[in-house]
């Protein structure tokens, strides 16, 4: 590891050409190593009238003369070798600036702005002091959480998570890259450090009470470290017990709680002809609250055939709904008449400011998921929408600001259905009703880009196909440079954040979770800032 | 400056905006090819690096004849002929590559030095402080001269870097000069390094 010399990071050489869009070109200084080089790196260029901060996003090989390359020097010999490392033989950097502060006080107040210019000729390149990222990404205080350190640096990366919550924001990864890690602990950073409170729909059972590390090494999760303000909601009770998992409310949905709406989305996963969604809403308009009831009690008599020729129902769409039905049907926790109503219950929770964590338990089929994380948040998102209005229209209080996390996002926002679900709704209308996304995703090209456009900061652990890389990075400046840098992340603990939320993108390693000191770390945060809290209320009475 | 420290080897015979030649006042005592000398011109101080030198007979027209063949020893000759250290002459002829007033510039001298002017041998402290900049490798380089530049450099550098106490930073250094200043031209410095290491 280099060492960090004060204020002013390792000199590494200096700009030589490039453009704006392309980034600069840096040669490297016959000091600097082209080997301690990394993509991703940070590095500050020193102009004449501005400082401009950078990532390095390519290394490359040079030489002075062509011969170099057909006869190569006999580098065995030290002396030779050193001679020609950074003369004859050199290795360039291609930079991106991304951040420019200029000189004088007022820019020196207004902080870092993009970059709408490049570095004069010959500019000095240093690598990045902690000092620098300090002043870029600011230091952990009341909004902005410690996420992890950038890579190779010892300083803390700080996420300002007040702003992060405005928008609707996406982790994505292959599988095993460490996705889960990093969204409980930006879920631990919410709870902290922002006013709104996250809903996560909680697939595997993970973010409640513990999760485990693929090492099989069990980690605490939100419940077990912020007791008082989690509550555990789960679908299947007993898996939950059997888990030692203490849960807050038991969620049962009744018959009469599906709508037709609710079915559309399910129409792949039920198998169902587009006749069939059709006649759903034919049923509805007939049985009315109760169609599905209905549906299902319908035998196959002469009565019946006259209804679905009354409603213009054929009988083989029927037949295929009935089947799609059924399946609904049998799942544990759909019941003829709910004895609780979880909507209710999950917006009591959020209202007081405690986060829901809604386990699946063994209800882990998609069937399942889509259907109770459709059915929930639709209503608490129309919940939402109906207080903000009011609230807008009474200038009273507006609802607290309410994170929705899922997960397989792919299959609420590909592009069939997200114009049907709720998810796709509130991707694109965003923040208007103060409820926002967080999608956590191992393939994001599965996921609509009119959604994706709309995600405001985006995490990726490493991915490695294609087109999952070019849907995570579109519409991002200096994609091809971002792609190169995603491309290179290790398989794990590495991951890169950009957007909206962040100056500019890093790549960064994600902080330490699962050991005891851990642990502590986030709870201590917690309880000093809460110390604080109290001491400015003593203050002011 | 203590000039006692200082060798005096000569005086200037021919003196040119780019070269002087001087002629050695003992027989034989020419000072190491490369190696950094000076003369001054009233107050201005004259660097050279000598390129050339020869013995010849004083008289361009005269010989030297064969005389040893009954003395038993080269020296026995020289004894046997004292008039022989008259008759014969060093002389070696140093390219100007810089000079001092005030301070010490690493470009050609407004005017060329006297005849008869000494010239001295420089002190260890002398020559560090003008290996400060490697600029005179420019003009070595650059130098349309009888000797093969190659070998030229390659003396001045490792006289040079005698009085260095880390002699191999000294020479790293030079060579990066030497590869930025040849970066055309990877043979002659390849034959350079292999010179100098």
């Amino acid at each position: 590891m280099i060492s960090q010399e004060g204020e002013q990071g390792q000199r590494l050489g200096m700009v030589v050409s490039g453009s704006l869009n392309k980034g600069v070109e840096v040669k490297l200084d016959s000091s600097a190593s082209v080997e301690d080089m990394a993509v991703g790196r940070y590095v500050t260029i020193e102009g004449n009238k501005r400082r401009f901060f950078g990532m390095i996003t390519d290394v490359s090989l040079g030489v002075t003369d062509q011969r170099l390359t057909l006869t190569p020097p006999d580098v065995s010999d030290p002396f030779i070798a050193e001679v020609l490392a950074g003369t004859a033989t050199y290795g360039t950097l291609r930079v991106s600036p991304y951040l420019a502060i200029g000189g004088d006080v007022t820019s020196l107040i207004e902080g870092p702005q993009p970059v709408k210019t490049v570095p004069s000729h010959f500019s000095v390149v240093n690598l990045a002091s902690d000092r620098d990222m300090e002043l870029v990404f600011g230091k952990e205080d009341k909004e902005r959480f410690w996420i992890g350190n950038p890579l190779d640096m010892e300083t803390k990366l700080c996420l300002n998570l007040e702003e992060f919550v405005k928008r609707s924001n996406g982790i994505f990864g292959k599988s095993g890259t460490g996705k889960t890690f990093l969204t409980r602990m930006l879920l631990i950073g919410m709870l902290q450090k922002s006013t709104a409170v996250s809903l996560v729909f909680d697939m595997h059972s993970e973010y409640g009470w513990e999760g485990s590390s693929e090492q099989g090494r069990k980690v605490k999760a939100l419940k077990q470290l912020f007791p008082s303000k989690v509550a555990v909601f789960t679908l299947d009770e007993e898996n939950s017990r059997r888990r030692g998992v203490s849960t807050d409310f038991v969620v049962r949905i009744g018959y009469d709680e599906i709508e037709p709406e609710d079915i559309g989305l399910l129409r792949q996963l039920l198998n169902l002809t587009e006749p069939a969604v059709e006649a759903v809403y034919q049923l509805h308009r007939r049985f009315g609250k109760n169609w599905l009831q209905g549906a299902l009690d319908l035998k196959d008599s002469e009565e019946t055939g006259a209804l679905l020729k009354e409603l213009s129902i054929h009988e083989s769409t029927f037949q295929n709904l009935r089947r799609g039905l059924a399946t609904i049907r049998r799942l544990p926790f759909i019941e003829s008449h709910a004895p609780t109503n979880a909507v209710r219950s999950i917006l009591e929770h959020l209202d007081r400011g405690i986060n829901v964590v809604l386990e699946f338990g063994r209800y882990r089929d998609i069937t399942a998921y889509v259907l109770v994380s459709n059915m929930l948040a639709r209503r608490i998102y129309a919940q939402y929408q109906e207080r903000m209005e009011r609230a807008m229209g009474e200038d009273t209080a507006k609802p607290t600001p309410l994170v929705i996390t899922i997960e397989e996002a792919h299959k609420f926002l590909n592009p069939e259905v997200s114009s049907q679900t709720i998810f796709g709704t509130i991707a694109r209308e965003m923040r208007k009703y103060n409820v926002t996304l967080l999608v956590i995703d191992q393939r994001p090209s599965g996921i609509d880009s009119e959604v994706m456009s709309q995600i405001g900061t985006k995490i990726t652990c490493l991915l490695d196909n294609e087109r999952d890389i070019d849907s995570v990075l579109a519409g991002v400046s200096g994609k091809s440079e971002l792609k190169s840098v995603l491309a290179k992340l290790a398989a794990k603990q590495q991951a890169l954040i950009f957007g909206h939320a962040v100056p500019m993108p890093v790549t960064f390693q994600p902080r330490e979770y699962g050991s005891a000191e851990s642990y502590k770390g986030f709870i201590f945060s917690e309880e000093t800032s809460r110390q604080a809290e109290k001491d400015i209320e003593e203050l002011w009475g | 400056m203590n000039t006692k420290e200082v060798q005096r080897v000569g005086e200037v015979i021919e003196a040119s905006t780019t070269e002087f030649v001087t002629q050695c006042y003992e027989l034989y005592q020419l000072p190491p090819l490369g190696s950094l000398v000076k003369t001054r011109d009233q107050e201005v101080e004259l660097y050279g690096i000598v390129y050339y030198a020869a013995t010849t007979s004083i008289e361009p027209g005269r010989r030297p004849i064969a005389r040893g063949k009954d003395e038993d020893s080269e020296e026995a000759i020289y004894r046997s002929n004292p008039q022989l250290l008259k008759l014969l002459r060093s002389e070696f002829s140093a390219l100007v590559v810089g000079y001092k007033d005030e301070k010490l510039y690493h470009y050609l001298p407004p005017q060329p030095t006297r005849i008869h002017s000494f010239v001295y041998l420089c002190s260890p402290d002398e020559v560090k402080e003008f290996g400060k900049s490697f600029d005179f490798l420019n003009m070595l380089i650059n130098a349309h001269l009888p000797v093969p530049i190659d070998e030229l450099i390659a003396a001045s550098l490792r006289q040079m870097s005698e009085v260095y106490e880390d002699r191999q930073a000294f020479l790293v250094a030079a060579g990066k000069e030497l590869a930025i200043l040849l970066s055309g031209e990877f043979n002659q410095l390849k034959a350079i390094l292999g010179r100098i290491r």
